[in-house]
């Protein structure tokens, strides 16, 4: 910014005014923030208020392009203190001083005022975005061509956007085309439908936005969202096409059979998996593979492999649909036939449930709760089934012309990364390991996200589903992928940031090649050139800053988030002498680092609840933890505080971070920081991270309290004196 | 081409609801979310936590919200109704009406005005598990931060009371229903479901039984910002219950109430389970089930569950819910279909999964439309331009209904650029 005319806003309403002694903050600033432009107001975001501030951003009045506004949080009135082309920002002196502290209480009045300080810092150093400018090609690609990938690419293509479809197989479909019937999926529920695949390919086939590569895989993919140069090979042939976003849609393979000899598999050519008894089906009439004979009683065996720890640790969704349809299959090949099902549960969620009673209202298809212990052979080319704990009694073993394994599903992505991405942090998606190969989002609020911007995931190879579930699920991934394309165009970032037009923006001539920011970035967005230095690739960001948290050198900045505006902010604080150290009221100083999408909303919720604070306590809200940066720390003791408390998102298996590695990271970098800690003589529990949900502002005032003891049985910072 | 066409009205403002809108205007879309309550966020936002990862809704609404604040595409009325519904695709004329909440956009929630309120109402949001003052916030992270004022109980002229404390001069007892016209291009119907009313089912005793109380009671009881503070208490005497039943299909898969299944139910059963075995280390929860439905990975989950001492799931329908007599205690009896036969049991608290009924019968939308007979939309029958999202047509959990919704977005751009 050319000419900084920063002018402050001071608000006295929300008990604001009664807490605080406004001409000492008003001094304050003056002296030691050096903001000369300063107004007071009883309501600032009153409708007078705001025209106050408005009147000093005109150019021919006061031409006060960064307004420091000292009122509530950031979170409420933020259309009133939205001014367009200036720097806000906003001093939390409601939720944070007034509202959780002592009125006129010494202390409160010293926190009032170190917020201000820390305002005042940040606003001298934050700019104004830029978009980052890119050429970005809007193609779609979609990997698979199933019913997921299918419509995927249609909604893609009926929304205006080119769409190249590539499938591994000669043919279009997948297995929804090798389906002799498909589960009803409509209203009344009752009635087996034609695949909707069929009409799907033809559709795909006569479209002209939509470029169909059959025998086609995946060599490399190589650059960044927008610029995604996909090699492909295709019959031997590669040929390498640029495009913009990529919808995984590669569906699923049937569970291998032959680990299922425990329930007869290869036993007799009459025990099937539910995949060849559809193929049977499907060629007309239902027969014994051995003899030719149409079967008198087909037993169904649910769970065959799904459910189970030693082979499938998850439920594959659609087999208990796929039974009772092929139950109705034998029954409509053979009216005398009789159908068993023998399951776990019976699961079929939602609607479905019609389906199921309809099968069941059939006198010929019998279902019942039953472990399975064994499948042998039986005289007269019978099969003999075996089961425990089952409705009819605790044990019972009947005889059956055939038995169907309901056989789960195991998605693609279990052993193979198809993308093949030249990341440097690997080919595929980095989610596969945590889910049982699936290609998975970690988020329920976001179901698509992914590590790997511009990438989502669709269909059974995301999680195991039925082809109506599918359909929907192509769907929301084409959409993402169409916004993320769009979102690349604009310079803007993807989710959870995606109003964000700031990037990283690093200062290479300092890199020092610690390669830590291509390894700890969450999302593989940094690559290396060939002499090992970072490159970042910008469409791939999401704007988290763990790359900043992560560097050293401390040379990565966004416009309006950087280590030096951070380290500014905890630098600009007033720290006190301590007199009497054993004094439960002597004026330790702390630093609170806050995730600004939990924790901090968690500390406002304490405010609203009108909970007592800590005082000694100074907050700054960070993107995400992943953007800690370890010289705050030194930063900070350095200057005499006492301390520094993170409060994290839950990492681990279930992690609640938004970017994903935030909170892990920080509390890696804090356990190699204790070594150092203790080298100079400072005590490791100075510096804590704690998790915190945002939900949980009751645990704060415990929390923080404790913090702030134990650090005071430590005893003040040895470097306050110098 | 009409600037209408690219502007999209959501009727509903939960997870789903904001999720279509967020996606359709993050694409480059108008949209206007109208919801009928005072707050955004929907039921989700009275959850504690989700299932499987026993991680806090809050977090997720948060970055919604902060997205609809960043977003100038966006703008979004509640307390507000649809009256009416005119046209085709491409050229919906909406009439839409916001009913008075005596309270503008000068409120600062310093809650002055509640306290000064001399009338309490049922706190809805609570699922009548406390009350409130006429004036309130609906809850402690509603966004828009903006108190309401109930006029129902407002008796006499004592709103004169909550305007006078109001240093704001964000009281506005004249304030009157507002009619607005809207041309949109595409409507995305996002209302959500309702709580079945358990009370039909005379049997699970909800209503005459002391401490019977619902899934979403569950919730607000755990839930931090809900009428106990988070701790498990039951009703009647505020006493920590040590043995909890959960009764599965409470009105679902029952051909005289709900012949769908839930969906959520069961794995909203587990995850309560859990929120019981964390306060109180002692405790026992029962869960009584038809079958236990946890598709996909959340069969991890329920094995999680399962392996917990004091977790024991039962095969078993309940067919009667009593109190004992004398005493807070409830008596369910059940049918255990392995080893058959009645047996009873007793329990400090019952809670009854009760079931998703959709909203389509008490919110109707107004336009003809095709439904099921429980009042599902048949998303097949809807007219071009109008799209159905997540439990409008079928249960769902909200992961699902994400994804429903994120779809439902792109249906509506698509029919927008096909004008």
């Amino acid at each position: 910014m050319e000419e900084r005319k920063v002018g402050a806003y001071l608000c006295k309403g929300c008990g604001i005014g009664e807490a605080l002694n406004f001409e000492e903050l008003a001094k304050v600033i003056k002296k030691d923030a050096k903001i000369p432009h300063i107004k007071e107001h009883d309501i600032m975001c009153s409708p007078e208020g705001i025209a106050m501030i408005q009147e000093d951003i005109k150019p021919e009045g006061e031409g006060i392009n960064c307004v420091l506004i000292a009122a509530c949080s950031h979170r409420v009135k933020y259309e009133e203190f939205d001014f367009p082309n200036v720097v806000v920002e906003r001093v939390n002196l409601r939720e944070l001083v007034a509202w959780t502290q002592e009125p006129g209480h010494p202390e409160t009045q010293a926190l009032a005022e170190d917020y201000c300080r820390m305002g005042a810092a940040r606003i001298k150093k934050a700019d104004l975005p830029e978009p980052y400018e890119t050429e970005c090609d809007k193609t779609i690609m979609v990997i698979g061509g199933g019913i997921t990938g299918l419509t995927a690419a249609l909604e893609a293509a009926n929304n205006g956007y080119q769409v190249l479809l590539v499938e591994k197989e000669a043919e279009l479909g997948g297995y929804g085309a090798k389906v002799y019937k498909s589960t009803p999926s409509s209203y009344p529920y009752t009635t087996l439908q034609d695949s909707p695949v069929h009409a799907k390919i033809a559709e795909v086939q006569a479209h002209p936005m939509i470029r169909v590569m059959t025998n086609s895989t995946i060599v490399q993919s190589e650059g960044q969202p927008g610029l995604l140069d996909v090699t492909i090979n295709t019959n031997g042939t590669e040929e390498t096409v640029r495009i913009g976003s990529v919808v995984l849609a590669t569906g699923w393979r049937p569970y291998d059979a032959t680990k299922l000899s425990h329930l007869g598999y290869g036993l007799s050519p009459d025990v099937v998996t539910n995949i060849e008894f559809e193929e049977l089906a499907k060629k007309g009439k239902i027969v014994r593979p051995s003899d030719g004979k149409p079967p008198e009683t087909v037993a169904f065996i649910q769970c065959a492999g799904s459910r189970d720890p030693e082979h499938l640790p998850y439920c594959s969704d659609f087999c208990c649909l796929t039974s009772l349809k092929q139950a109705l299959y034998v029954r409509q090949s053979n009216p005398d036939a009789a159908a068993m099902i023998l399951y776990k549960d019976i699961r079929t969620p939602g609607q479905t449930e019609l389906f199921y009673k309809e099968a069941q209202s059939d006198p010929g298809v019998m279902l019942t709760k039953a472990e399975v212990t064994g499948v042998e052979l039986a005289p007269g080319a019978k099969l003999k089934v075996s089961a425990k704990d089952t409705l009819l009694g605790e044990n019972v073993a009947f005889e059956a012309d055939m038995v169907v394994l309901a056989t789960g599903l195991v998605p693609t992505t279990m052993d193979d990364p198809i993308l093949n991405l030249t990341y440097r942090q690997g080919p595929g998606l980095p989610e596969t390991e945590n889910y049982f190969g699936f290609a998975d989002s970690n988020f329920i609020c976001f179901p698509y996200e992914t590590r790997r911007t511009a990438i989502y995931a669709a269909g059974a190879v995301r999680q195991p589903m039925t082809m109506p579930m599918a359909m929907e699920d192509a769907r929301g991934a084409a959409m993402k992928a169409i916004q993320a394309v769009e979102h690349v165009a604009a310079g803007m970032a993807v989710h959870p940031r995606a109003w964000d037009e700031t990037f990283p923006d690093p200062f290479m001539q300092r890199c020092t090649q610690c390669k830590r920011c291509t390894e700890e970035c969450p999302f593989g967005a940094i690559d290396e050139d060939e002499k090992g230095t970072p490159y970042f690739k910008i469409n791939r960001c999401r704007r988290c800053a763990t790359c900043m948290g992560a560097c050293p050198e401390r040379i990565i900045s966004f416009k309006d988030y950087s280590v030096d505006i951070i380290g500014s902010m905890l630098k600009s604080l007033d720290v006190p002498e301590i007199e009497d150290e054993d004094d439960p009221e002597a004026p330790f100083r702390f630093i609170g680092l806050v995730c600004e999408n939990d924790a901090y909303p968690a500390l406002d919720a304490a405010a609203w609840h009108k909970l007592r604070l800590n005082p000694f306590i100074r907050f700054i809200p960070l993107r995400c933890m992943g953007s800690f940066n370890l010289v705050w720390v030194s930063d900070a003791l350095s200057r005499g505080i006492d301390g520094m408390i993170l409060l994290a998102c839950k990492s681990g298996d279930d992690y609640q971070c938004h970017f994903a590695k935030g909170s892990e990271l920080a509390e890696y970098r804090l356990s190699k920081l204790s070594e150092t800690l203790d080298k100079l003589g400072l005590e490791a529990d100075r510096v804590q991270l704690v998790t915190l949900a945002i939900s949980e502002f009751d645990r704060l005032p415990q929390i923080l309290n404790d913090y702030v003891a134990r650090v005071r049985e430590i005893g003040p910072n040895p470097f306050k004196e110098f | 081409m009409n600037a209408n066409n690219r502007k999209i009205l959501v009727i509903g403002g939960g997870m789903s609801g904001l999720t279509a809108a967020l996606e359709a205007a993050e694409s480059g879309a108008q949209v206007i979310i109208a919801e009928k309550e005072p707050y955004l966020g929907g039921r989700v936002a009275q959850l504690h936590r989700y299932f499987p990862k026993l991680c806090p809704p809050s977090c997720g609404l948060e970055i919604n919200f902060r997205r609809i604040r960043e977003n100038p595409n966006i703008s979004f009325y509640t307390m507000a109704d649809v009256t009416q519904v005119s046209g085709t695709a491409g050229n919906f004329d909406v009439t839409v009406v916001v009913r008075p909440r005596y309270v503008n956009d000068r409120c600062v929630c310093c809650d002055a005005c509640a306290q000064a309120c001399p009338e309490w109402r049922v706190n809805d949001f609570n699922y009548g598990l406390d009350k409130t003052k006429a004036a309130y916030l609906p809850y402690d992270m509603a966004f828009p931060a903006k108190y309401v004022i109930d006029a129902s109980v407002c008796k006499g002229d004592c709103g004169q009371k909550c305007a006078e404390a109001c240093q704001y001069e964000a009281v506005d007892l004249n304030m009157q229903p507002q009619t607005l016209n809207f041309q949109v291009g595409s409507i995305i119907l996002a209302g959500g479901w309702d709580l079945y009313d358990i009370a039909k089912a005379d049997n699970l005793g909800y209503g005459t039984v002391k401490n019977v109380i619902t899934n979403m009671q569950m919730e607000r009881l755990a839930a931090a910002n809900g009428p106990t503070g988070g701790k498990i208490l039951r009703p009647s005497d505020n006493q920590a219950p040590q043995k909890v039943a959960f009764v599965q299909c409470a009105g679902s898969r029952d051909e005289n109430h709900l012949p769908h299944c839930s969906y959520i139910c069961c794995m909203a059963s587990l995850k309560q389970a859990t929120y019981l075995r964390e306060q109180y280390p002692e405790s026992e929860a029962y869960v009584f089930y038809i079958d236990l439905r946890t598709p996909g990975r959340y069969e991890q989950f329920m094995w999680k569950v399962r392996d917990d001492e004091g977790v024991h799931l039962i095969r078993g329908k309940v067919a009667k819910v009593e109190q004992e007599p004398g005493t807070g205690n409830v008596v369910v009896t059940f049918e255990h279909t392995l080893n058959g036969g009645k047996t009873k049991m007793t329990f400090d608290m019952v809670v009854l999964a009760v079931g998703m009924a959709p909203s389509t019968k008490t919110r109707p939308f107004p336009m003809p439309l095709s439904y099921t007979p429980e009042g599902f939309i048949i998303p097949e029958l809807l007219p071009e331009g109008i799209v159905a999202v997540g439990s409008m047509k079928s249960p769902l959990d909200v992961m699902k209904s994400n994804e429903d919704a994120t779809g439902a977005a792109l249906k509506s751009l698509i029919s927008l650029s096909r004008r």
